[in-house]
């Protein structure tokens, strides 16, 4: 169904993160950025569809001053807003904002983080935009930070908090169907496995939400009212949203999940984990009978390697691109 | 990253770095009782009542040199010598094998299953002497209380910064190589094989359930794999089976240590240095160290007869062909540390200082540097 493309070397190798990998189309630039985060540095390449030309760019995470210890990056995602495109990078540190190209930062906000070091650890994880203007961030204390974006500048805001979880986030997704009529259209996991489903808005409103059972939840997608969740038990399950109903459950890998994306045009989803092996499955929706079928379509093992990213390229899910634990290069995959 | 990572880091490498010096000591015939004079000093160091209380302290990581500098300072806590290049195979080896076992743990609690193997067998090392018995007995507790309430999300984060410690190293180790869990290229094999970790089902399910949560249907799909279904949960407890064999001594006098430096150049490129800018919280690094060496005993000075040298290598000429060999961005950079003025106030540290050979190589003179310790690790 896929075979092998050129790979993409990157300056450093990528770090053992969850969802270690985001990909940017710019239609207008015929360009592709993807970006990876190594120990406390982000890795972005820009490669051009003719796929002549590459640039690479090196982002370091920010230190609120010199003399406090090197801040690691968490994860490193684009937001996709209706007017503007942000790369949203997150550490031990806090959250600094750049345009999508990592050319100029428009925003840094600090995390609250103590002067001697505790037990629990302090840093963000987990980033989406939602709706129009929102960027929603993960932080590890469970909180969830609501940012107000502007359709330019950087008068960017903390509109608000949202605290719900009692663990540690993990992801945070928006619907990603681009369909006004989900009433849900913000997930967030985190370390226990729990699910809180929101509608964004001024005061964001908590929807519904699904307790874990123990079992942290890596990796989260929201498509057609439908959550797709990623456990470290290799599992994977889809809720609907607003009811909490259980729709599917797949024994879909044989060691902790790392990374789930889903492509919206065609419903493909691809999982990733630390098993090497990356798998592509076909969801259907039939809403009539408010069903949801899920179906095994492909198979990739990525030899002797820990996935740690894996995203579609496109929105039909034509080609994905993979990253793994010590690989210095992001590795693609097209459709025959 | 996670601030609870440092402790089983240092009892893991300890363990491995007692495995690999114990099958030195008998390859090269040392006798008997030496070689427990050795073993019983350097656990005893590494158990220290302080030392402890300050690694398992809720902090970062310690960067590669400072943890190397320590493992120094341990390696020489007896009678025994070893040359720079064979501390250094002695540390590349430790931090691969941990870093295979980490990679290979089936999940992320099982490192403390691993760390559990390594004080097993640390403990049936000094089970004839009493005192050191109970110190390692009170290090289980003191591992258990901090680890064991620890959720599955919480260990993959200790996982997590353990494998950014151990980014971008390749060095391909013998013993690894001929058992083939290695690659010729330094990458570890992962099997899409075995049993699957506690917890998990083998793949190749598909549930498909109805609104009432009653299962409609199941598929089957092909997993690409050759799993098995789960063993069963290793102990958690001071005594039991640990189930899984990460962590147990894999060398013995027939299978030598050896390492390759070469296939290992190319990567040179991707090293981060992730600890590159000047760092006031490496006092805390410095902290460790002088508690480690303030429970060092003091050895008798002149007393030539009963010290002795190991060598990691088959022949001396070996062992001098690999220090000139080793290529520079595989140098560990060992800190130099030179007593000052302020830490004369600490009699027997300097005391200690004194009494150990400063190792051949250092090539920064850090006496030109200035007093303060720290700008001593900044010049290096």
């Amino acid at each position: 169904m896929y075979r092998k493309e050129k790979s993409i070397q990157i300056k450093n190798s990528a770090s053992a993160l969850y969802n270690n990998l985001d990909v940017l189309r710019i239609a207008a630039r015929r360009l592709t950025y993807f970006t990876v985060a190594h120990a406390n540095v982000v890795n972005m390449v820009s490669e051009s569809w003719d796929g002549l030309n590459y640039s690479h760019r090196q982002l370091q995470s920010k230190e609120p001053n010199v003399a406090t210890s090197t801040s690691l990056i968490m994860q490193a995602a684009f937001c996709v807003l209706p007017s503007r495109d942000l790369l949203v990078v997150t550490s031990q540190k806090g959250i600094q904002m750049y345009e999508s190209d990592g050319s100029i930062m428009v925003y840094w906000h600090a995390l609250d983080t103590p002067e001697t070091p505790t037990a629990q650890a302090v840093f963000a994880r987990g980033i989406s935009a939602v709706a129009e203007n929102y960027i929603c961030v993960g932080v590890s204390s469970g909180a969830i930070l609501v940012f107000d974006v502007p359709s330019k500048g950087s008068n960017i805001t903390l509109s608000e908090v949202l605290e719900e979880h009692k663990e540690s986030i993990t992801d945070v997704a928006s619907e990603c169907s681009r369909c006004q009529e989900y009433t849900a259209n913000l997930i967030t996991a985190d370390d226990g496995g729990n699910l809180c489903m929101w509608r964004s808005g001024e005061e964001f409103q908590l929807l519904n939400k699904i307790p874990g059972f123990d079992v942290s939840c890596s990796s989260v997608k929201l498509w057609k009212g439908t959550v797709v969740a990623g456990y470290g038990t290799g599992l994977i399950r889809l809720y609907e949203a607003v009811t909490g109903i259980l729709h599917a459950e797949v024994n879909a890998h044989a060691r902790w999940i790392y990374s789930l994306d889903i492509a919206p045009f065609s419903g493909l989803l691809l999982s990733a984990a630390e098993d090497s092996f990356v798998r592509v499955w076909h969801l259907t929706m039939t809403p009539e009978t408010n069903s949801v079928e899920v179906g095994h379509l492909y198979n990739e093992c990525v030899t002797d390697t820990q996935i740690c990213g894996a995203k579609f390229c496109d929105a039909d899910g034509y080609a994905f691109a993979v990253t793994g634990y010590d690989l210095s290069e992001i590795i693609r995959y097209v459709q025959t | 990253m996670s601030s609870r990572t440092l402790p089983l880091l240092f009892i893991n490498l300890g363990g491995e770095m007692l495995y690999i010096l114990d099958q030195r000591l008998r390859a090269q015939n040392i006798p008997a009782d030496k070689a427990k004079k050795v073993m019983n000093d350097i656990i005893t160091t590494m158990f220290n009542k302080k030392f402890l209380e300050e690694l398992f302290k809720p902090q970062e990581l310690y960067s590669k040199k400072a943890l190397r500098t320590v493992f120094d300072r341990l390696a020489h806590a007896s009678i025994m010598r070893l040359n720079q290049a064979s501390m250094d195979k002695l540390y590349d080896l430790m931090t691969m094998a941990f870093k295979y076992q980490v990679l290979l743990c089936l999940r992320p609690k099982d490192i403390l299953l691993v760390s559990f193997n390594h004080m097993d067998a640390i403990k049936d090392f000094v089970k004839e002497t009493p005192n050191i018995l109970s110190q390692v007995d009170e290090t289980y507790q003191q591992l258990m209380e901090m680890y064991t309430p620890l959720s599955n999300g919480e260990f993959q984060l200790i996982r997590q910064t353990l494998l950014i410690f151990f980014q971008d190293m390749h060095i391909r180790v013998s013993i690894f190589l001929k058992d083939k869990v290695q690659n010729s290229n330094g990458r570890f094999v992962l099997p899409t094989s075995g049993p699957v970790p506690h917890g998990t089902q083998v793949p190749g399910l598909i549930r498909i359930f109805g609104c009432s949560g009653e299962e409609l249907t199941r598929v089957k799909f092909n997993n690409g794999g050759n799993y098995t279904s789960a063993l069963r949960e290793g102990s958690f407890e001071i005594f039991g089976d640990r189930v899984t064999k990460l962590g147990t001594n894999m060398y013995s006098v027939s299978r030598p240590v050896e390492t390759h430096m070469s296939g290992t150049s190319k990567n040179s490129a991707q090293h981060t240095k992730v600890n590159a800018a000047p760092n006031p919280l490496a006092k805390e690094e410095l902290n460790l160290l002088s508690r480690l060496m303030g429970g060092l005993e003091v050895q008798k000075p002149g007393n030539a007869d009963s010290g002795f040298r190991v060598n990691l290598f088959a022949t001396d000429e070996e062992e001098e062909e690999a220090l000139i060999s080793r290529p520079d961005e595989l140098s560990y950079g060992v800190i130099n540390i030179q007593a000052t003025k302020d830490q004369q106030a600490n009699a027997e540290l300097a005391k200690i200082m004194g009494e150990f050979p400063e190792s051949g190589d250092q090539s920064d003179d850090a006496s030109s540097k200035g007093d303060d310790l720290l700008a001593m690790m900044d010049s290096l």
